[in-house]
């Protein structure tokens, strides 16, 4: 019974899945919108077509909207950090503190200068200094999104900080290693790629409307033939930069990669699954099937993790136990390791508040020892470091196999575009539209897999999400739970009634 | 040189002014940073360190404690 009531911590990180799912409605929107606005508004300095001006406007005016609905969600995450996420927050503050900052101001002035001329300055400043502010918004928005993404890589590998006891802080050692990590390379480069690739669903998605609606047919058009470019050279890149994601992963988390693929007993040649329905009663170390059926592409994951079809993968409960012919050190005996790491911070602890300076230097000296292994200290089973399986398996493959679908839609819209017969396609007309939503579902799904594949952990291998949580009552993060739920709809239900009415008067306005 | 400050604000105002879906959109950007700042911010989501130690000692001993305390993951 006791196993089913929910803690603190699991409200404090549904409180923040929320936030942060909500705030990634908006993001990847504003991130490639912002440059198929500045593609159409080059095409209209460049070729002086009004047509093109026009449809400019219409597309800046739906960004405009996402923009502002969107704007300051980001900040109700640090606002959680400061108060659900305490502990964290404290340790962490060093490394992220300042970076952050500087990016609420760059952004601020950002915002100040360069979408005022976007939006205010049509008929005010030359056409070159509009175009010139249009591509500032778009440079901007997205360099804007770089800390935030960096924090996040350095959350999944910790690299370029040192562990200070005394003041229970991580302290950035190496300013180039933490903003230059692969692992913050590629959250990058994949997170603003998939962006890209959304923006162009939904300019691909919205001007199919249009073809259906038998409205706009020109405009529609010419949108579409840009943004299903843009999303097909976007889509090769998620690709791309996914591939080295996942390779990054494979080398640095790989306990999360086994649970990408649900794979619980190591093995050269491992397959990835091509489809697959996840046994939900199997746990590490048992005897159960992992799956009820699945269809397996043989060596995909091996080739996947470390480049050679023939290598061997480690599963779940080689991670988990270890697995001494593989020499792999499972949590179970880094457990070990991190309840001496513990030992040892409690002994300096102590022997700091004592005044024993002697006690104290051999206490640190141990600790430094230990420290690598400092979170596994905090378990008390070596299942508790596999994240759930089944929704990281879930959400990876859903993820993957939209992102195959995408490039397939915009290849389909450009040969229909230049055969001229793309306003007859009903059907593909129907994808394209419902596909802005499939795009939506695949942004999510990836950001699931980032972050319920890393469970248990705030920082990998070092604290726990239970450890990094601040000690309050469970009902106050209810209470704001459910605040965020209603202001989050309400903000939503708002946006897509905005911009449904804004679709509806289209081009025209 | 006095130019140049009237000519921001003149761009800024009749910008404000032309607005069309803008002011419904800067109206929910009000409410919204209303009810982050003045609500939640203020009455919801206090900082739980600096609400409750007065020096970054304390807070870092506070800190340190619940790290050395506690061995649970979740």
């Amino acid at each position: 019974m006791g196993e089913h009531i929910l803690t603190t911590v699991d409200w404090a990180r549904a409180q923040f899945a929320l936030t942060a799912m909500y705030h990634w409605i908006f993001v990847p929107l504003t991130l490639g919108l912002s440059f198929l606005v500045a593609f159409f508004e080059s095409i209209y300095v460049k070729t002086g077509n009004e047509e093109w001006k026009k449809l400019t406007r219409f597309w800046m005016t739906l960004f405009g909207i996402n923009f502002a609905i969107g704007v300051a969600t980001g900040i109700i995450l640090e606002f959680q950090f400061g108060t659900n996420w305490s502990n964290y927050s404290w340790m962490v503050g060093d490394i992220f503190g300042a970076p952050l900052a500087i990016e609420g101001i760059f952004a601020f002035f950002l915002e100040a200068t360069f979408f005022a001329v976007m939006f205010f300055g049509w008929h005010r400043v030359s056409k070159g200094f509009h175009l010139f502010s249009t591509w500032m918004v778009a440079v901007g928005s997205n360099l804007s999104a770089v800390w935030i993404l960096v924090a996040n890589g350095w959350m999944q590998f910790p690299t370029g900080m040192a562990f200070n006891p005394d003041k229970a802080r991580f302290e950035m050692q190496n300013f180039w290693e933490v903003a230059l990590s692969p692992v913050a390379v590629h959250k990058f480069t994949h997170a603003t790629s998939s962006a890209f690739l959304l923006a162009s669903l939904f300019v691909v998605g919205i001007s199919a409307l249009f073809l259906l609606q038998e409205r706009h047919q020109k405009m529609a058009k010419r949108s579409m033939v840009v943004a299903a470019v843009f999303g097909f050279i976007a889509s090769v890149f998620v690709g791309f930069t996914g591939d080295e994601a996942a390779f990054s992963v494979a080398q640095r988390q790989p306990m999360k990669l086994a649970a990408m693929e649900g794979l619980y007993v190591g093995q050269e040649k491992a397959p990835i699954v091509a489809m697959g329905i996840i046994n939900s009663s199997k746990k590490p170390g048992d005897d159960l099937p992992a799956f009820y059926a699945e269809k397996k592409i043989p060596g995909l994951l091996s080739l996947l993790a470390n480049r050679d079809p023939n290598s061997f993968v480690p599963g779940i409960n080689d991670l988990a136990f270890g697995n001494a012919e593989r020499n792999i050190i499972g949590a179970e005996q880094r457990m070990v390791t991190g309840k001496i790491a513990l030992a040892e911070l409690a002994h300096y602890k102590y022997a700091k508040e004592t005044g024993d300076a002697a006690q104290a230097a051999a206490a640190l000296a141990l600790f430094e020892q230990h420290k690598g292994d400092l979170g596994y200290g905090y378990l008390n089973n070596p299942t508790e470091a596999v994240p759930p399986v089944p929704t990281t398996f879930y959400s990876f493959h859903i993820m993957v196999v939209l992102g195959t679908l995408f490039p397939l839609i915009f290849l389909l819209v450009l040969y229909f575009a230049f055969k001229g017969t793309l306003e007859y396609q009903r059907w593909l007309n129907l994808a394209c539209f419902f596909s802005i939503f499939l795009g939506y579902v695949a942004q999510q799904a990836g950001w699931v897999v980032a972050e319920v594949g890393r469970q248990p952990w705030a920082i990998q291998g070092l604290l726990p999400v239970g450890v990094a949580s601040t000690n309050i009552a469970a009902s106050n993060v209810q209470t704001t739970f459910c605040m965020f739920l209603a202001l989050f709809t309400a903000l939503l239900l708002a946006e897509i009634r905005i911009m449904i009415k804004q679709i509806k008067i289209g081009p025209e306005a | 040189m006095t130019a140049l400050p009237k000519q921001l604000y003149l761009f800024y105002r009749d910008g404000f002014r032309s607005m069309v879906v803008g002011r419904t959109l800067w109206q929910i950007i009000a409410i919204k940073l209303f009810i982050l700042f003045a609500v939640l911010k203020l009455f919801f989501f206090p900082n739980y360190l600096e609400h409750n130690f007065n020096t970054e000692r304390d807070r870092a001993g506070h800190v340190l404690e619940n790290l050395t305390r506690t061995p649970s993951a979740r």
